[in-house]
């Protein structure tokens, strides 16, 4: 089976520091792939190389076989990339129904056939069934805006899957949410992955802090020190590397 | 909802189209200004309050749209060819300052649009051979439509009336098809749109060249209508005053600014009517405008959505107190 993430020797320095000193590996088909390292290891300069925020200084991106090292986050969007954000991100203004439905208007058509689209561009039934897997059905109508933390949290990441996106980046899905939720979010991804919003299986990149949750989530993890990979593999190979007890688990 | 929204509807076109027959040549004259301004500031409303681009350059695309008018008409092109020509030039400029707006946003934008509106008014006045410079261009004349002539003040109404209604049905669909979703999603977060496949480049430029072309329309109906023009009414300071129409109505409200240009243009002129006032008109507009912003920063539109939201809150709280008491309550008995 090909890869459907494939990262090659990525290098990215700001200044004379070396953010990200040649990181590779292969992300598989409807796998979830975790990355875990302490603050300042490379993490998010990774991830936005991935996202198309950022061009790497040398290396090479690949998706579904494709080179996509120099695309921006948009045109990555609409080759199959979905990702969720650290910090909320939602549209506030929207009712949560939009918010989902916006999340995949543009993957459909032209910009002038949208012009003389339904306002729903036929996507009403799919974000409903989002909306009710993801237990929002009550604030469904209501401005994202206005919900609670969580309740934002879970919208944001609802969007990232309304496009079907072949690889789906979450970067801290965790993070500001409380406990109890961690868990209902942990369940969710596991479910999406098992049984996906459409006819796609997802593949999933997660960076996380919350050891409990990624080791629980994921098939195979991947530990960056000081921009560079120390370990990658299952999460029992990595609760039982040495190496990674002494730098970062040990802590 | 749906009937009340019939009603207010029916109403609103009674009024628009009842009223004028009882008016005196300078009431007819406000209420068409009106309506032109509301033309100007729904091409705005696009730009500022749906895409939220803030531009403060709205009134040279309004002159723009002027200018073409008249000198094609002096040219001797007729009038109906002018003011398509008006838009087109006024769409293909506003895509022209779009770009300032992929690389500056807020504040920044509003000085580089700014700036912008001052050039333009620059050549307006010192381009003498073009525009004719502060002396301006005089004896505009009114199109004809069908052989009749659109020369009197109640059939130039109508004729800006049908203008307003049509430009303002295009731009409610528009809005209701998924561009309207675009433009918001751009609107509360850029990041967050481009990240979803949203192409934030193309409708940040459209939004700007639609806008602008909504004033050049705006701008060729108003030459018509005060049929002399200079420079003046397309400087900075109208840029500003078309922004603020947009801002007291409420930016994002379909209908904030027909409710903004009737505070930006109506008020002023009753209050300068009002006996003991006129000399005191625009300092008190001014303060209006200032407490407006004060107790309503969203705009007069805001208003219901403010009461609904307070009373949703009460009712919260209500049940809560509710559930509370029954809580202690049952806590008690057993």
């Amino acid at each position: 089976m090909s890869a459907l993430l494939k990262v090659t020797d990525l290098k990215k320095s700001y200044g004379a520091i070396q953010a990200v000193g040649g990181v590779s590996f292969e992300v598989q088909p409807g796998e979830i792939f975790g990355v875990i390292g302490p603050n300042g290891s490379g993490k998010t300069t990774l991830f936005n190389s991935m996202l198309g925020q950022i061009t790497p200084d040398s290396g090479q991106i690949e998706l579904k076989g494709e080179n996509v090292t120099q695309c921006g986050p948009m045109e990555l969007n609409r080759k199959g990339v979905g990702r969720t954000f650290q910090t909320l991100q939602v549209f506030g203004k929207m009712t949560v129904r939009d918010n989902l439905i916006v999340a995949a208007q543009e993957h459909q058509g032209t910009m002038f056939s949208r012009m003389f689209a339904p306002g729903d561009s036929g996507l009403g039934a799919k974000a409903d069934a989002l909306i009710d897997r993801f237990r929002i059905r009550h604030v469904a109508d209501k401005k994202a805006g206005e919900l609670s933390y969580g309740q934002q949290k879970l919208v944001d990441i609802a969007m990232a899957f309304m496009s079907e996106p072949d690889l789906v980046l979450l970067d801290e899905p965790c993070a500001g949410v409380n406990p109890s939720l961690v868990g209902g979010i942990s369940t969710l991804l596991k479910d999406l992955n098992r049984q996906p919003a459409g006819a796609k299986k997802s593949s999933f990149v997660v960076i996380e802090h919350n050891m409990d949750f990624v080791m629980d989530l994921c098939h195979r993890i991947m530990v960056m020190v000081e921009g560079k990979v120390m370990a990658i593999g299952t999460p029992e190979e990595i609760r039982g590397n040495k190496q990674v007890l002494d730098a970062y688990l040990g802590a | 909802m749906k009937k009340n929204a019939l009603i207010a509807m029916v109403v609103s076109a009674a009024l628009l189209l009842l009223v004028p027959q009882f008016l005196k040549n300078y009431g007819i004259y406000l209420l068409t200004y009106w309506l032109v301004f509301v033309i100007a500031t729904m091409g705005l409303n696009l730009t500022v309050g749906y895409a939220g681009q803030k531009s403060l350059g709205q009134a040279a695309f309004f002159g723009i749209g002027a200018y073409t008018v008249a000198i094609m008409l002096k040219a001797g092109i007729s009038w109906w060819l002018g003011l398509p020509a008006a838009a087109l030039l006024c769409f293909v400029v506003g895509l022209g300052l779009g770009f300032p707006a992929l690389r500056v946003q807020t504040i920044y934008l509003a000085f580089a649009t700014l700036g912008f509106n001052t050039a333009a008014w620059l050549i307006m006045r010192n381009e003498e051979w073009l525009t004719g410079g502060t002396f301006g261009i005089n004896n505009i004349v009114r199109p004809g439509l069908f052989g009749f002539s659109l020369e009197g003040n109640l059939a130039y109404y109508y004729l800006v009336l049908a203008f307003a209604v049509v430009l303002g049905v295009l731009l409610l669909g528009l809005l209701r098809s998924p561009w309207g979703k675009a433009f918001t999603a751009l609107r509360d977060n850029p990041i967050r749109a481009e990240s979803l496949g949203v192409d934030i480049r193309n409708y940040t430029l459209l939004s700007f060249a639609i806008g602008a072309a909504y004033a050049g329309v705006a701008g060729g109906l108003f030459a018509s209508l005060v049929q002399f023009i200079e420079p003046a009414p397309f400087a900075v300071g109208a840029s500003i005053m078309m922004y603020l129409m947009v801002v007291v109505g409420g930016p994002g409200y379909f209908l904030g600014p027909v409710l903004g240009a009737a505070v930006g243009v109506v008020v002023p002129e009753w209050l300068r009517d009002v006996p003991g006032v006129a000399d005191w008109y625009l300092p008190l507009f001014g303060a209006a405008v200032v407490l407006l912003m004060i107790w309503l920063p969203e705009g007069l539109l805001s208003l219901p959505d403010r009461i609904k939201a307070k009373k949703q809150a009460k009712e919260a709280s209500a049940a809560r107190m509710a559930s509370a008491q029954a809580a202690s309550k049952s806590g008690t008995s057993s």
